[in-house]
Protein backbone atom coordinates (compact mmCIF):
# COMPACT_ATOMS: atom_id res chain seq x y z
CA UNK A 1 0.00 0.00 0.00
CA UNK A 2 3.07 2.53 0.84
CA UNK A 3 6.11 1.36 0.11
CA UNK A 4 9.14 3.61 -0.03
CA UNK A 5 12.69 3.17 -1.06
CA UNK A 6 15.90 5.16 0.12
CA UNK A 7 13.06 8.33 0.46
CA UNK A 8 15.78 11.18 1.93
CA UNK A 9 14.42 14.93 2.80
CA UNK A 10 17.07 17.61 3.35
CA UNK A 11 16.70 21.07 4.47
CA UNK A 12 19.51 22.61 3.14
CA UNK A 13 22.52 21.29 5.25
CA UNK A 14 19.71 19.31 8.02
CA UNK A 15 18.85 16.01 6.77
CA UNK A 16 15.09 15.87 8.04
CA UNK A 17 15.06 11.58 6.93
CA UNK A 18 17.49 9.84 5.60
CA UNK A 19 17.11 6.71 3.33
CA UNK A 20 14.28 5.13 4.72
CA UNK A 21 12.81 1.68 3.31
CA UNK A 22 9.23 0.67 4.14
CA UNK A 23 6.50 -0.98 3.60
CA UNK A 24 2.90 -0.65 4.67
CA UNK A 25 0.53 -3.08 4.57
CA UNK A 26 -3.25 -3.02 2.94
CA UNK A 27 -5.24 -3.01 5.59
CA UNK A 28 -3.08 -2.84 8.22
CA UNK A 29 -2.28 0.33 11.29
CA UNK A 30 1.13 1.14 11.33
CA UNK A 31 2.45 3.17 14.04
CA UNK A 32 5.31 5.34 13.87
CA UNK A 33 7.22 6.33 16.44
CA UNK A 34 9.94 8.64 17.25
CA UNK A 35 11.02 12.15 19.22
CA UNK A 36 10.85 15.22 18.33
CA UNK A 37 12.27 16.35 14.85
CA UNK A 38 12.90 12.45 14.22
CA UNK A 39 11.31 12.91 10.64
CA UNK A 40 8.17 11.76 11.25
CA UNK A 41 6.08 14.77 9.87
CA UNK A 42 8.20 15.23 7.06
CA UNK A 43 7.95 11.23 6.02
CA UNK A 44 4.07 11.90 6.20
CA UNK A 45 4.25 15.16 4.43
CA UNK A 46 6.40 13.34 1.44
CA UNK A 47 3.61 10.84 1.79
CA UNK A 48 0.63 12.75 1.16
CA UNK A 49 2.91 15.22 -1.50
CA UNK A 50 2.97 17.73 0.37
CA UNK A 51 6.81 18.43 -0.03
CA UNK A 52 8.94 16.53 -2.46
CA UNK A 53 11.77 14.41 -1.59
CA UNK A 54 15.42 15.28 -2.07
CA UNK A 55 16.22 11.66 -3.21
CA UNK A 56 14.37 8.03 -3.11
CA UNK A 57 11.15 6.92 -4.47
CA UNK A 58 7.63 6.33 -2.92
CA UNK A 59 4.77 4.99 -3.99
CA UNK A 60 1.42 5.27 -2.49
CA UNK A 61 -1.80 3.07 -3.11
CA UNK A 62 0.95 2.27 -6.38
CA UNK A 63 1.00 5.99 -7.82
CA UNK A 64 4.40 7.36 -7.25
CA UNK A 65 5.39 10.13 -5.18
CA UNK A 66 6.59 13.12 -7.56
CA UNK A 67 4.45 11.78 -10.37
CA UNK A 68 1.06 11.00 -9.50
CA UNK A 69 0.67 13.54 -6.88
CA UNK A 70 -3.08 14.50 -7.10
CA UNK A 71 -3.88 10.69 -7.60
CA UNK A 72 -2.27 10.30 -4.21
CA UNK A 73 -3.85 13.42 -2.67
CA UNK A 74 -7.56 11.80 -3.67
CA UNK A 75 -6.82 8.55 -2.24
CA UNK A 76 -5.21 10.02 1.13
CA UNK A 77 -6.73 11.54 4.30
CA UNK A 78 -4.58 13.22 6.38
CA UNK A 79 -5.26 14.23 10.09
CA UNK A 80 -2.73 17.35 10.47
CA UNK A 81 -1.16 17.57 13.37
CA UNK A 82 -2.86 20.75 14.84
CA UNK A 83 -6.62 20.61 13.57
CA UNK A 84 -6.51 23.76 11.34
CA UNK A 85 -10.11 24.45 10.96
CA UNK A 86 -11.68 27.46 9.65
CA UNK A 87 -13.02 29.17 13.20
CA UNK A 88 -15.27 31.71 11.60
CA UNK A 89 -17.24 29.20 9.89
CA UNK A 90 -19.72 26.44 10.99
CA UNK A 91 -18.30 22.68 11.73
CA UNK A 92 -21.36 21.89 7.97
CA UNK A 93 -19.39 24.77 6.30
CA UNK A 94 -15.72 23.31 6.81
CA UNK A 95 -16.67 20.21 5.94
CA UNK A 96 -18.75 20.96 2.62
CA UNK A 97 -15.10 23.54 1.35
CA UNK A 98 -13.05 20.12 1.57
CA UNK A 99 -15.73 17.88 0.19
CA UNK A 100 -16.30 19.88 -2.73
CA UNK A 101 -12.05 20.45 -2.78
CA UNK A 102 -11.93 16.12 -2.47
CA UNK A 103 -14.45 15.79 -5.36
CA UNK A 104 -16.91 14.01 -3.34
CA UNK A 105 -19.60 13.28 -5.52
CA UNK A 106 -22.62 13.34 -2.56
CA UNK A 107 -21.22 16.62 -0.67
CA UNK A 108 -23.84 16.84 1.57
CA UNK A 109 -24.77 13.57 1.98
CA UNK A 110 -20.98 12.98 3.60
CA UNK A 111 -20.85 15.65 5.65
CA UNK A 112 -24.25 14.47 7.30
CA UNK A 113 -22.90 10.79 7.29
CA UNK A 114 -19.22 12.07 9.22
CA UNK A 115 -20.92 14.81 11.59
CA UNK A 116 -23.42 11.79 12.72
CA UNK A 117 -20.62 9.92 13.24
CA UNK A 118 -18.52 11.28 15.14
CA UNK A 119 -21.52 13.39 17.66
CA UNK A 120 -21.23 16.45 15.91
CA UNK A 121 -24.52 16.50 13.98
CA UNK A 122 -26.41 18.55 16.43
CA UNK A 123 -23.54 21.13 16.44
CA UNK A 124 -23.04 21.64 12.85
CA UNK A 125 -24.33 25.40 12.74
CA UNK A 126 -22.00 26.36 15.52
CA UNK A 127 -19.22 28.29 14.65
CA UNK A 128 -15.82 25.97 15.01
CA UNK A 129 -14.11 29.24 17.37
CA UNK A 130 -16.46 27.91 20.10
CA UNK A 131 -15.55 24.30 20.46
CA UNK A 132 -13.25 22.43 22.27
CA UNK A 133 -10.22 20.86 21.31
CA UNK A 134 -11.71 17.47 21.50
CA UNK A 135 -14.63 18.24 18.91
CA UNK A 136 -11.80 20.64 16.75
CA UNK A 137 -9.87 17.61 16.24
CA UNK A 138 -12.96 15.33 15.67
CA UNK A 139 -14.06 17.17 12.93
CA UNK A 140 -10.42 17.40 11.03
CA UNK A 141 -10.83 13.90 11.87
CA UNK A 142 -14.43 13.75 9.67
CA UNK A 143 -12.33 16.12 7.04
CA UNK A 144 -9.69 13.46 6.78
CA UNK A 145 -12.46 10.67 5.89
CA UNK A 146 -15.03 12.73 3.88
CA UNK A 147 -13.78 11.47 0.21
CA UNK A 148 -13.51 7.76 1.84
CA UNK A 149 -9.86 7.65 1.29
CA UNK A 150 -8.15 4.48 1.11
CA UNK A 151 -5.04 5.28 3.50
CA UNK A 152 -5.34 8.16 6.58
CA UNK A 153 -2.21 9.79 7.17
CA UNK A 154 -3.04 10.15 11.56
CA UNK A 155 -0.58 12.90 12.80
CA UNK A 156 -0.52 12.73 16.84
CA UNK A 157 -4.64 12.37 16.75
CA UNK A 158 -4.92 12.46 20.52
CA UNK A 159 -1.77 14.95 21.82
CA UNK A 160 -3.31 17.70 23.94
CA UNK A 161 -6.84 16.02 24.16
CA UNK A 162 -8.03 15.37 27.97
CA UNK A 163 -8.63 11.80 28.50
CA UNK A 164 -12.37 11.51 27.16
CA UNK A 165 -11.88 13.09 23.74
CA UNK A 166 -8.49 10.54 23.34
CA UNK A 167 -10.46 7.96 24.20
CA UNK A 168 -13.30 8.98 21.53
CA UNK A 169 -10.48 9.13 19.05
CA UNK A 170 -9.21 6.34 19.79
CA UNK A 171 -12.49 4.55 19.27
CA UNK A 172 -12.87 5.74 16.16
CA UNK A 173 -9.78 4.83 14.78
CA UNK A 174 -10.21 1.30 16.18
CA UNK A 175 -13.72 1.85 14.09
CA UNK A 176 -12.28 3.06 10.59
CA UNK A 177 -9.35 -0.06 11.25
CA UNK A 178 -11.84 -2.16 10.81
CA UNK A 179 -13.39 -0.88 7.52
CA UNK A 180 -10.54 -2.01 5.93
CA UNK A 181 -8.44 1.13 5.54
CA UNK A 182 -4.63 1.61 5.81
CA UNK A 183 -3.90 3.59 9.02
CA UNK A 184 -0.44 5.20 9.11
CA UNK A 185 -0.13 6.93 12.25
CA UNK A 186 2.28 9.28 13.92
CA UNK A 187 1.70 9.12 17.62
CA UNK A 188 3.90 9.80 20.83
CA UNK A 189 1.66 7.83 23.16
CA UNK A 190 3.57 4.43 23.40
CA UNK A 191 0.30 3.15 25.19
CA UNK A 192 -2.21 4.03 21.66
CA UNK A 193 0.65 2.85 19.50
CA UNK A 194 0.31 -0.75 21.41
CA UNK A 195 -3.53 -0.86 21.68
CA UNK A 196 -3.87 0.56 18.00
CA UNK A 197 -0.93 -0.82 15.63
CA UNK A 198 -0.56 -4.01 13.94
CA UNK A 199 3.15 -3.01 13.43
CA UNK A 200 5.55 0.18 14.52
CA UNK A 201 8.41 2.06 13.00
CA UNK A 202 10.79 3.70 15.33
CA UNK A 203 12.17 6.37 13.17
CA UNK A 204 15.69 8.93 14.09
CA UNK A 205 16.05 10.68 11.22
CA UNK A 206 16.41 7.07 9.73
CA UNK A 207 14.59 3.47 10.33
CA UNK A 208 15.65 1.88 13.30
CA UNK A 209 13.21 -1.02 12.71
CA UNK A 210 9.96 -2.21 11.97
CA UNK A 211 8.17 -5.22 13.81
CA UNK A 212 4.62 -6.00 15.42
CA UNK A 213 4.69 -4.55 19.21
CA UNK A 214 5.15 -7.85 20.85
CA UNK A 215 8.16 -8.82 18.66
CA UNK A 216 9.99 -6.11 19.49
CA UNK A 217 9.57 -6.66 22.97
CA UNK A 218 10.69 -9.91 22.52
CA UNK A 219 13.50 -8.93 20.14
CA UNK A 220 14.67 -6.78 22.91
CA UNK A 221 14.23 -8.51 26.07
CA UNK A 222 13.19 -12.05 25.12
CA UNK A 223 9.31 -13.40 26.74
CA UNK A 224 9.62 -14.10 30.23
CA UNK A 225 7.35 -16.03 32.33
CA UNK A 226 6.41 -15.68 35.64
CA UNK A 227 5.39 -18.36 37.81
CA UNK A 228 4.01 -17.67 41.62
CA UNK A 229 4.17 -20.37 44.14
CA UNK A 230 3.30 -20.92 47.34
CA UNK A 231 6.79 -21.62 48.49
CA UNK A 232 9.66 -22.13 46.40
CA UNK A 233 13.55 -22.88 46.74
CA UNK A 234 16.69 -23.28 45.16
CA UNK A 235 16.81 -26.82 44.14
CA UNK A 236 13.43 -27.01 42.55
CA UNK A 237 14.98 -23.80 40.32
CA UNK A 238 17.94 -25.35 39.52
CA UNK A 239 15.26 -28.56 37.84
CA UNK A 240 13.73 -25.82 35.89
CA UNK A 241 17.34 -24.48 35.03
CA UNK A 242 18.07 -27.41 33.41
CA UNK A 243 15.36 -27.49 31.25
CA UNK A 244 16.98 -27.69 27.48
CA UNK A 245 13.97 -24.59 26.70
CA UNK A 246 14.44 -22.35 29.59
CA UNK A 247 16.87 -19.86 27.97
CA UNK A 248 17.42 -17.92 31.66
CA UNK A 249 15.63 -18.56 35.56
CA UNK A 250 15.71 -16.52 38.38
CA UNK A 251 13.75 -16.68 41.89
CA UNK A 252 12.67 -13.60 43.48
CA UNK A 253 11.24 -15.18 46.84
CA UNK A 254 8.38 -17.23 45.85
CA UNK A 255 8.09 -16.58 42.41
CA UNK A 256 10.27 -17.92 39.30
CA UNK A 257 10.99 -15.67 36.62
CA UNK A 258 12.08 -17.74 33.32
CA UNK A 259 12.93 -16.77 29.95
CA UNK A 260 11.29 -18.80 27.31
CA UNK A 261 11.16 -18.96 23.43
CA UNK A 262 7.54 -19.90 23.06
CA UNK A 263 5.82 -19.92 26.02
CA UNK A 264 2.78 -21.15 24.91
CA UNK A 265 4.44 -24.48 23.82
CA UNK A 266 6.48 -24.95 26.83
CA UNK A 267 4.50 -23.38 29.67
CA UNK A 268 2.44 -26.57 30.32
CA UNK A 269 5.47 -28.71 30.29
CA UNK A 270 6.87 -26.65 32.99
CA UNK A 271 2.76 -26.43 35.34
CA UNK A 272 3.62 -30.32 34.92
CA UNK A 273 6.98 -30.56 36.30
CA UNK A 274 6.59 -28.17 38.92
CA UNK A 275 2.98 -29.91 39.84
CA UNK A 276 4.97 -33.34 40.02
CA UNK A 277 7.43 -31.70 41.93
CA UNK A 278 4.97 -31.03 44.95
CA UNK A 279 4.91 -27.27 43.70
CA UNK A 280 1.36 -25.67 44.43
CA UNK A 281 1.11 -23.02 41.40
CA UNK A 282 -0.75 -19.95 42.68
CA UNK A 283 -1.00 -18.10 39.25
CA UNK A 284 1.12 -18.10 35.71
CA UNK A 285 1.88 -14.85 33.83
CA UNK A 286 3.83 -13.11 31.13
CA UNK A 287 6.05 -10.49 32.69
CA UNK A 288 5.50 -7.85 29.69
CA UNK A 289 7.72 -4.95 29.41
CA UNK A 290 5.93 -1.61 28.44
CA UNK A 291 6.21 -0.63 24.85
CA UNK A 292 7.89 2.40 26.47
CA UNK A 293 10.74 0.59 27.35
CA UNK A 294 11.29 -0.91 24.05
CA UNK A 295 10.74 2.59 22.62
CA UNK A 296 13.84 4.21 24.58
CA UNK A 297 15.57 1.45 24.72
CA UNK A 298 15.79 1.52 20.38
CA UNK A 299 15.74 4.95 20.53
CA UNK A 300 18.55 5.16 22.87
CA UNK A 301 20.77 3.20 21.13
CA UNK A 302 20.89 5.22 18.31
CA UNK A 303 22.39 8.47 20.51
CA UNK B 1 -12.45 25.61 -12.04
CA UNK B 2 -15.32 24.11 -9.63
CA UNK B 3 -11.92 24.29 -6.85
CA UNK B 4 -11.63 27.57 -7.51
CA UNK B 5 -15.09 28.65 -6.50
CA UNK B 6 -14.91 27.03 -3.96
CA UNK B 7 -12.05 28.50 -2.61
CA UNK B 8 -13.49 32.34 -3.31
CA UNK B 9 -17.03 30.93 -1.41
CA UNK B 10 -14.28 30.01 1.51
CA UNK B 11 -12.72 32.93 1.42
CA UNK B 12 -15.79 35.52 1.19
CA UNK B 13 -17.59 33.31 3.93
CA UNK B 14 -14.60 33.61 6.45
CA UNK B 15 -13.23 37.26 5.11
CA UNK B 16 -16.38 39.29 5.33
CA UNK B 17 -16.44 38.25 9.28
CA UNK B 18 -13.97 40.31 9.70
CA UNK B 19 -15.22 43.63 10.77
CA UNK B 20 -11.94 45.85 9.44
CA UNK B 21 -12.36 44.08 5.99
CA UNK B 22 -15.91 44.62 6.30
CA UNK B 23 -15.86 48.35 7.15
CA UNK B 24 -12.94 48.38 4.26
CA UNK B 25 -15.02 47.15 1.97
CA UNK B 26 -18.33 49.25 2.90
CA UNK B 27 -17.55 52.66 3.93
CA UNK B 28 -14.64 53.59 1.48
CA UNK B 29 -16.51 53.17 -1.88
CA UNK B 30 -19.32 55.04 -0.06
CA UNK B 31 -16.37 57.78 1.49
CA UNK B 32 -15.00 57.81 -2.18
CA UNK B 33 -17.92 58.17 -3.77
CA UNK B 34 -19.29 61.18 -1.55
CA UNK B 35 -16.33 62.75 -1.89
CA UNK B 36 -16.15 64.12 -5.78
CA UNK B 37 -20.03 64.20 -5.36
CA UNK B 38 -19.60 67.77 -2.81
CA UNK B 39 -17.62 68.90 -5.21
CA UNK B 40 -19.73 68.98 -7.77
CA UNK B 41 -22.84 70.31 -5.33
CA UNK B 42 -19.82 73.07 -4.32
CA UNK B 43 -18.93 73.88 -7.94
CA UNK B 44 -22.65 73.85 -8.37
CA UNK B 45 -24.01 76.26 -5.44
CA UNK B 46 -20.75 78.70 -6.82
CA UNK B 47 -22.79 81.48 -9.22
CA UNK B 48 -19.80 83.00 -10.51
CA UNK B 49 -15.48 82.67 -9.63
CA UNK B 50 -14.64 84.80 -11.99
CA UNK B 51 -12.96 83.91 -15.66
CA UNK B 52 -11.53 80.79 -15.93
CA UNK B 53 -8.39 82.49 -17.21
CA UNK B 54 -7.59 83.32 -13.81
CA UNK B 55 -6.15 79.50 -13.99
CA UNK B 56 -2.77 78.32 -14.43
CA UNK B 57 -2.16 77.23 -17.93
CA UNK B 58 -2.43 73.72 -16.92
CA UNK B 59 -5.67 73.82 -15.60
CA UNK B 60 -6.59 76.30 -18.69
CA UNK B 61 -5.60 73.47 -21.15
CA UNK B 62 -7.62 70.95 -19.31
CA UNK B 63 -10.83 73.12 -18.92
CA UNK B 64 -11.04 74.90 -22.56
CA UNK B 65 -13.83 77.60 -22.83
CA UNK B 66 -15.38 76.60 -19.27
CA UNK B 67 -16.02 78.95 -17.05
CA UNK B 68 -14.74 79.97 -14.16
CA UNK B 69 -17.12 77.85 -11.49
CA UNK B 70 -17.26 75.10 -14.02
CA UNK B 71 -13.28 74.43 -14.34
CA UNK B 72 -13.08 74.57 -10.60
CA UNK B 73 -15.37 72.10 -10.25
CA UNK B 74 -13.58 70.06 -12.88
CA UNK B 75 -10.64 70.54 -11.68
CA UNK B 76 -11.50 69.38 -7.83
CA UNK B 77 -13.51 66.62 -9.15
CA UNK B 78 -11.32 64.88 -11.32
CA UNK B 79 -8.57 64.84 -7.72
CA UNK B 80 -11.19 62.85 -6.32
CA UNK B 81 -11.60 60.86 -9.15
CA UNK B 82 -8.25 59.72 -8.80
CA UNK B 83 -9.70 58.00 -5.37
CA UNK B 84 -11.71 55.81 -7.47
CA UNK B 85 -8.43 54.18 -8.74
CA UNK B 86 -7.21 53.76 -4.95
CA UNK B 87 -10.39 51.69 -4.32
CA UNK B 88 -9.76 48.55 -6.22
CA UNK B 89 -6.09 48.47 -5.17
CA UNK B 90 -6.50 49.04 -0.77
CA UNK B 91 -10.17 46.57 -0.89
CA UNK B 92 -8.50 43.61 -2.77
CA UNK B 93 -5.18 44.29 -0.64
CA UNK B 94 -7.30 44.20 2.99
CA UNK B 95 -8.95 41.25 1.78
CA UNK B 96 -6.10 39.53 0.70
CA UNK B 97 -3.65 40.31 3.74
CA UNK B 98 -6.11 38.60 5.63
CA UNK B 99 -7.41 35.61 3.62
CA UNK B 100 -3.39 34.73 3.21
CA UNK B 101 -2.21 35.66 6.84
CA UNK B 102 -5.26 33.63 8.30
CA UNK B 103 -4.27 30.49 6.41
CA UNK B 104 -1.45 30.74 8.40
CA UNK B 105 -2.18 31.59 11.53
CA UNK B 106 -5.19 29.00 11.71
CA UNK B 107 -2.68 26.49 10.50
CA UNK B 108 -5.80 25.84 8.09
CA UNK B 109 -3.12 25.40 4.91
CA UNK B 110 -1.76 21.78 5.32
CA UNK B 111 -5.00 20.18 5.03
CA UNK B 112 -6.01 22.62 2.18
CA UNK B 113 -2.97 21.56 -0.18
CA UNK B 114 -3.47 17.94 1.09
CA UNK B 115 -6.56 18.06 -1.31
CA UNK B 116 -6.24 17.79 -4.72
CA UNK B 117 -6.26 21.74 -5.74
CA UNK B 118 -3.55 22.63 -7.72
CA UNK B 119 -1.66 25.29 -6.24
CA UNK B 120 -2.39 27.38 -9.33
CA UNK B 121 -6.14 26.73 -8.60
CA UNK B 122 -5.97 27.85 -4.97
CA UNK B 123 -3.53 31.14 -5.99
CA UNK B 124 -6.05 32.18 -8.53
CA UNK B 125 -9.17 31.70 -6.03
CA UNK B 126 -7.39 33.56 -3.32
CA UNK B 127 -6.58 36.57 -5.77
CA UNK B 128 -10.58 36.64 -7.40
CA UNK B 129 -11.55 36.54 -3.96
CA UNK B 130 -9.67 39.85 -3.28
CA UNK B 131 -10.10 40.97 -6.86
CA UNK B 132 -13.79 40.62 -7.30
CA UNK B 133 -15.33 42.19 -4.38
CA UNK B 134 -12.49 45.66 -5.03
CA UNK B 135 -13.52 45.72 -8.34
CA UNK B 136 -17.25 45.42 -8.39
CA UNK B 137 -17.54 47.90 -5.22
CA UNK B 138 -15.67 50.67 -7.50
CA UNK B 139 -17.16 50.01 -10.62
CA UNK B 140 -20.55 50.36 -8.57
CA UNK B 141 -19.57 53.32 -6.79
CA UNK B 142 -18.40 55.08 -10.17
CA UNK B 143 -21.78 54.14 -11.79
CA UNK B 144 -23.66 56.18 -8.91
CA UNK B 145 -21.26 59.00 -8.78
CA UNK B 146 -22.16 59.06 -12.79
CA UNK B 147 -25.84 58.75 -12.29
CA UNK B 148 -25.67 61.85 -9.20
CA UNK B 149 -23.50 64.01 -11.47
CA UNK B 150 -25.63 63.21 -14.34
CA UNK B 151 -28.78 64.76 -12.05
CA UNK B 152 -26.71 67.31 -10.56
CA UNK B 153 -24.37 68.68 -13.55
CA UNK B 154 -26.02 71.57 -15.42
CA UNK B 155 -23.87 72.49 -17.80
CA UNK B 156 -23.66 70.00 -20.70
CA UNK B 157 -20.09 70.64 -21.72
CA UNK B 158 -19.07 70.21 -18.02
CA UNK B 159 -20.51 66.93 -17.77
CA UNK B 160 -19.26 65.83 -20.54
CA UNK B 161 -15.76 66.82 -19.46
CA UNK B 162 -16.64 64.75 -15.58
CA UNK B 163 -17.73 61.92 -17.71
CA UNK B 164 -14.76 61.45 -19.62
CA UNK B 165 -14.15 58.22 -21.54
CA UNK B 166 -10.78 58.25 -19.95
CA UNK B 167 -12.32 57.53 -16.78
CA UNK B 168 -13.52 54.44 -18.04
CA UNK B 169 -10.00 53.40 -19.01
CA UNK B 170 -8.86 54.74 -15.57
CA UNK B 171 -11.53 52.50 -13.24
CA UNK B 172 -11.83 50.03 -15.62
CA UNK B 173 -8.84 48.90 -16.74
CA UNK B 174 -6.18 50.80 -14.66
CA UNK B 175 -7.79 50.32 -11.63
CA UNK B 176 -8.21 46.64 -11.96
CA UNK B 177 -4.58 46.04 -13.11
CA UNK B 178 -3.69 47.93 -9.65
CA UNK B 179 -5.32 45.78 -7.75
CA UNK B 180 -3.89 42.78 -9.37
CA UNK B 181 -0.68 44.63 -8.79
CA UNK B 182 -1.27 44.63 -4.95
CA UNK B 183 -2.82 41.02 -4.55
CA UNK B 184 0.70 39.89 -6.35
CA UNK B 185 2.46 41.87 -3.44
CA UNK B 186 0.44 40.67 -0.67
CA UNK B 187 1.15 36.98 -1.91
CA UNK B 188 4.78 37.74 -1.87
CA UNK B 189 4.54 39.48 1.45
CA UNK B 190 2.54 37.11 3.01
CA UNK B 191 4.94 34.28 2.72
CA UNK B 192 7.45 35.98 5.35
CA UNK B 193 5.01 37.86 7.87
CA UNK B 194 2.65 36.41 10.16
CA UNK B 195 0.73 39.50 10.72
CA UNK B 196 -2.26 40.73 7.83
CA UNK B 197 -1.55 43.86 8.93
CA UNK B 198 2.13 44.03 7.76
CA UNK B 199 1.41 42.44 4.80
CA UNK B 200 -1.48 44.58 3.80
CA UNK B 201 1.07 47.98 5.11
CA UNK B 202 3.57 46.67 2.25
CA UNK B 203 1.00 45.92 -0.21
CA UNK B 204 -0.84 49.36 0.00
CA UNK B 205 2.90 51.32 -0.54
CA UNK B 206 1.54 51.19 -4.54
CA UNK B 207 -0.86 53.49 -3.80
CA UNK B 208 2.19 55.73 -3.81
CA UNK B 209 2.37 56.63 -7.82
CA UNK B 210 -1.42 57.10 -7.37
CA UNK B 211 -0.87 59.81 -4.67
CA UNK B 212 2.10 61.10 -6.69
CA UNK B 213 -0.13 61.42 -9.28
CA UNK B 214 -2.66 63.50 -7.13
CA UNK B 215 -0.36 65.49 -5.67
CA UNK B 216 0.98 66.65 -9.56
CA UNK B 217 -2.26 67.09 -10.47
CA UNK B 218 -3.07 69.19 -7.83
CA UNK B 219 0.09 71.28 -8.06
CA UNK B 220 -0.53 71.08 -11.76
CA UNK B 221 2.90 69.66 -12.62
CA UNK B 222 0.89 67.08 -14.83
CA UNK B 223 -2.61 66.83 -15.56
CA UNK B 224 -4.45 63.37 -15.76
CA UNK B 225 -5.60 62.64 -19.52
CA UNK B 226 -6.37 59.81 -21.92
CA UNK B 227 -2.79 59.49 -22.60
CA UNK B 228 -1.45 59.41 -19.06
CA UNK B 229 -3.93 56.49 -18.13
CA UNK B 230 -3.03 54.54 -21.56
CA UNK B 231 0.47 54.90 -20.76
CA UNK B 232 -0.46 53.84 -16.69
CA UNK B 233 -2.18 50.86 -18.24
CA UNK B 234 0.28 49.53 -20.12
CA UNK B 235 2.99 50.03 -17.27
CA UNK B 236 0.57 48.16 -14.71
CA UNK B 237 -0.02 45.63 -17.42
CA UNK B 238 3.64 44.82 -17.88
CA UNK B 239 4.12 45.22 -13.60
CA UNK B 240 1.20 42.55 -13.84
CA UNK B 241 2.96 40.43 -16.36
CA UNK B 242 6.24 40.41 -13.91
CA UNK B 243 4.61 40.67 -10.58
CA UNK B 244 2.25 37.09 -11.37
CA UNK B 245 5.31 35.52 -13.18
CA UNK B 246 7.48 36.07 -9.62
CA UNK B 247 4.82 34.84 -7.74
CA UNK B 248 4.28 32.18 -9.08
CA UNK B 249 8.25 30.99 -9.26
CA UNK B 250 7.50 32.28 -5.78
CA UNK B 251 4.99 30.04 -4.44
CA UNK B 252 5.74 26.31 -5.15
CA UNK B 253 3.36 24.39 -3.20
CA UNK B 254 6.66 23.07 -1.11
CA UNK B 255 7.50 26.80 -0.18
CA UNK B 256 4.12 27.26 0.66
CA UNK B 257 3.76 24.96 3.60
CA UNK B 258 7.30 25.37 4.72
CA UNK B 259 7.73 29.37 4.53
CA UNK B 260 3.78 30.31 5.51
CA UNK B 261 4.42 29.35 9.32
Amino acid sequence: MIHTENLTKKFGDRTAVEALTLDVREGEVFGFLGPNGAGKTTTVRMLTTLIGPTAGTATVNNFRVGQDDTAIRRCTGILTETPGMYDRLSAEKNLMIFAHLYEVADVKGQVEKYLRLLGLWERRNDLVGNFSKGMKQKLAICRALLHEPAIVFLDEPTSALDPEAARLVRDFIEEIKTQGRTIFLCTHNLDEADRLCDRIGVMKQRLITVDTPANLRNKLYGCKVVFHLREADDALLARVRALPFVKEAQRMDNKFVLGLDDPETHNPTLVRLLVEAGADIQFVGELRHSLEDVYLSLVGSTD
Amino acid sequence: MPKIWTIVDKEWAEVFKNRLVLFTVIFMPILFTALPLIMVAIGSSQADMGDATDMPASYMEMCGDLTGAACFTLIMVNQFLLLFMMMPLIIPVTIAAYSIVGEKTTRCLEPLLATPITTAELLIGKSLAALIPGVLATWLSFGVFAVVAYIMVQSPELLRRILDPMWIIAIGLVGPLLALAGINVTLMVSSRVSDPRTAEQVSTLLVLPLLGLFFAQIAGVLMVNAQVMQLAAVIMAAVDAGLVYLGVRAFQRETILTKWK
